[in-house]
């Protein structure tokens, strides 16, 4: 049954394998090169998993500007005080001293698809025979009239974790007694759905403690969203009267701000603010545009192997990328970067390629021992990523099965990381 | 899966299911006065959610299944005494489970004397499920393909730690081939309730399974 099964998957997949891998193997510069543009949950894995299954036969380089990686899945944590900001944050020493990866802290600025290299800032040229680009989100300008990213400190987004989370906690924290905590929420389609709402009752937790008396406003352009049911049973039992939503109907979909005089713009009605949380319209990481692998604000890429549609020796993971109905999420990257790096092995070494497998699963937290979830598998079709199946929390679950769940979280959060990171 | 199931009203037999209480009451009490000594006592047992009886010291596995929703009806009930560990991997109950559906469903009459709610178990239809946890043993003869395992157990690495670890989700390292493969196969027929589970079993194949189960025995 198992020889069957594997020689049956194996003939199909392998003899295109073959028939690319002897022309790479054969080139000049020795060893085939991949190169990995991103050490977020896409392309750290990536490079893990392709390291450490090739057992040194391909050189792996990973790009990545930041020496200490924050995970934007749980910085929410972090505004709530359930976890300290040194727990969310990752170094590559184990990628490159135990997977022998060639980490390097830099941007990547340009992309030669001809000469198939990687331009850095710092100048210098990576040369690769498969090109992996996982680069996350970058904002679209514009799309919150009146803020742009030199306003990013006295409104922060907090949508690519670090310094800026750290800037949004630390604004809550200094909040006039009685003020307001205002979120401009982001349309659709964004990274982590849950993750505006998850940061919304974790703002409600800190403040139900400091300062009680506050309001959180939430100005959104859609809607519904991820979750909401189950969110605004949550905010209604742990936050009483404090969470107010302004969605498309009441002008959540028409905003402007001023961050000079903290106000924001509502449907031409001005409101003094405290703290500003803008959200932007989001668009595939910049280096994904300059490599020429975008359509629109996304990369679309093959849903077998999350290989682009725009040149095959690319590889778009996570956030960035177009392939159907996953979220884009750290789960959902994590899991592309496994499918992508068994191809790019496949293609560059010839070893057994199986079938694309693919799944997410979206926990978030709403107050103390009180977590839900959201979570699907997929498969690869000839179109698209394909949801097969799904669930969610129920409303009104018990508080044991909410308690069980939130800890179910922070044991994924320890198995992902360790996924990534080593 | 056997096509036996719990047999109909006519053959259930109290007294021989007080018989079958000889093989638990070393462990457990039943009836007026009953106390927990090594097992919780059995006083309204049926409909009682897993884990729940305060004070004592259930296995972090019961307590698991319990949060996550798991009661003590006939056929979950009917499944954990045929199998325990099939229900509850590390169970603290060491009792290799009765195989006999009859015997079982006798037990299962006799038990029920000492439940109010419901009081009709397990006479009446519709909760006479047949149910047969045991996992069929051409399953458990498959031999799991290690290599095809390391590439399928990247679907597991992101929840369940690689090194060990398990705060919150358990560890899957080193466990044995056989539990491990029972107890995935109880997810595939929903016989466990985790959803995340449900979904990541249903879409594995037994040699899938097979594969992963060597894949993490083998694992240190």
């Amino acid at each position: 049954m198992k020889l069957d099964r594997r020689g049956f998957i194996g003939a199909g997949v392998a003899t295109a394998a073959t028939l690319s891998a002897p022309m790479v193997m054969g080139a000049a510069h020795g060893k085939p090169k991949v190169v990995v543009i991103g050490g977020g949950a896409g392309g750290a894995t990536a490079a893990r998993y392709i390291a450490k299954d090739s057992a040194g036969s391909i050189d792996v380089t990973l790009i990545e500007p930041t020496r200490t990686y924050y995970t934007c899945f749980f910085s929410n944590l972090y505004i709530g005080g359930f976890r300290d900001f040194a727990s969310i944050g990752h170094s590559y020493g184990t990628l490159a001293a135990e997977y022998g990866i060639n980490v390097v802290h830099d941007w990547a600025i340009g992309v030669d698809r001809d000469a198939k290299t990687v331009t850095l800032a710092g100048g210098s040229k990576v040369p690769y025979d498969s090109l992996v680009i996982s680069p996350g989100i970058d904002f679209i300008e514009g799309s919150v009239p009146g803020w742009d990213i030199s306003s990013q400190n006295a409104m922060p987004h907090a949508y690519k974790a670090g310094s800026q989370t750290q800037l949004l906690k630390a604004q809550v924290e200094s909040m006039s007694a009685g003020g307001t905590f205002a979120m401009v929420a982001p349309p659709n389609p964004y990274r982590c759905p849950p993750g505006p709402y998850e940061r919304v009752s974790m703002v409600a937790h800190l403040m139900k403690q400091i300062n009680p008396t506050g309001k959180i406003l939430i100005l959104d352009p859609k809607p519904k969203f991820s979750k909401q049911g189950l969110f605004e049973e949550g905010w209604s039992k742990h936050y009483g009267g404090i969470i107010e939503q302004i969605g498309p109907d009441f002008g959540g979909a028409n905003i402007e701000v001023r961050p000079g005089s903290m106000e924001v713009i509502i449907d031409g009605e001005v409101e003094k603010v405290d703290v500003c949380n803008v959200i932007p319209a989001q668009k595939a990481g910049r280096i994904a545009e300059i490599a020429g692998v975008t359509e629109g604000n996304w990369a679309p890429v093959h849903a077998a192997d999350m290989r682009s549609k725009l040149d095959d020796n690319i590889y778009v993971l996570g956030d960035s990328s177009s392939q159907g109905d996953m979220p884009k999420s750290g789960f959902s990257a994590n899991s592309q970067a496994k499918v992508c790096a068994m191809a790019i092995r496949g293609k560059l070494t010839g070893s057994s390629v199986f079938p694309a497998r693919f799944s997410n699963t979206c926990w978030s937290l709403i107050e103390t021992n009180d977590g839900i979830k959201v979570g699907a598998s997929y498969e690869a079709t000839d179109a698209k990523i394909a949801k097969t199946s799904g669930f969610v929390s129920q409303a009104g679950e018990n508080d044991a099965l909410r308690k069980q769940t939130y800890e179910e979280s922070v044991g994924w959060y320890a198995g992902i990381t360790a996924d990534m990171f080593g | 899966m056997s096509t036996l199931g719990v047999p109909a009203q006519a053959q259930v037999d109290i007294e021989d299911g007080a018989k079958m209480f000889r093989r638990c009451f070393s462990c457990h009490m039943v009836g007026e006065g009953a106390f927990n000594r090594t097992g919780p006592h059995l006083d309204d047992l049926f409909g009682r959610v897993a884990g729940s009886i305060e004070g004592f010291s259930y296995s972090q596995d019961m307590l698991r299944a319990g949060a996550g929703g798991l009661v003590w009806d006939v056929d979950n009930l009917d499944a954990f005494i045929e199998n325990p560990k099939e229900l509850i991997s590390r169970t603290k109950m060491r009792f290799k489970g009765i195989k006999d559906p009859v015997d079982r469903a006798n037990l299962m009459a006799y038990l029920r004397q000492f439940s109010d709610n419901p009081a009709n178990i397990p006479e009446a239809e519709p909760t006479l499920h047949a149910r047969d946890p045991d996992v069929d043993p051409t399953i458990l003869a498959i031999q799991g393909d290690p290599e095809y395992g390391a590439y399928l157990s990247g679907e597991c690495a992101t929840c369940h730690q690689i090194d060990g670890g398990e705060d919150g989700i358990p560890s899957i390292v080193g466990w044995m081939a056989e539990d491990f493969v029972t107890a995935l196969q109880a997810y595939k027929s929903e016989h466990r309730n985790h959803p995340v589970m449900q979904l990541m079993a249903k879409r594995l194949s037994n040699e899938e399974i097979a594969a992963l189960a060597a894949y993490f025995e083998a694992l240190e």
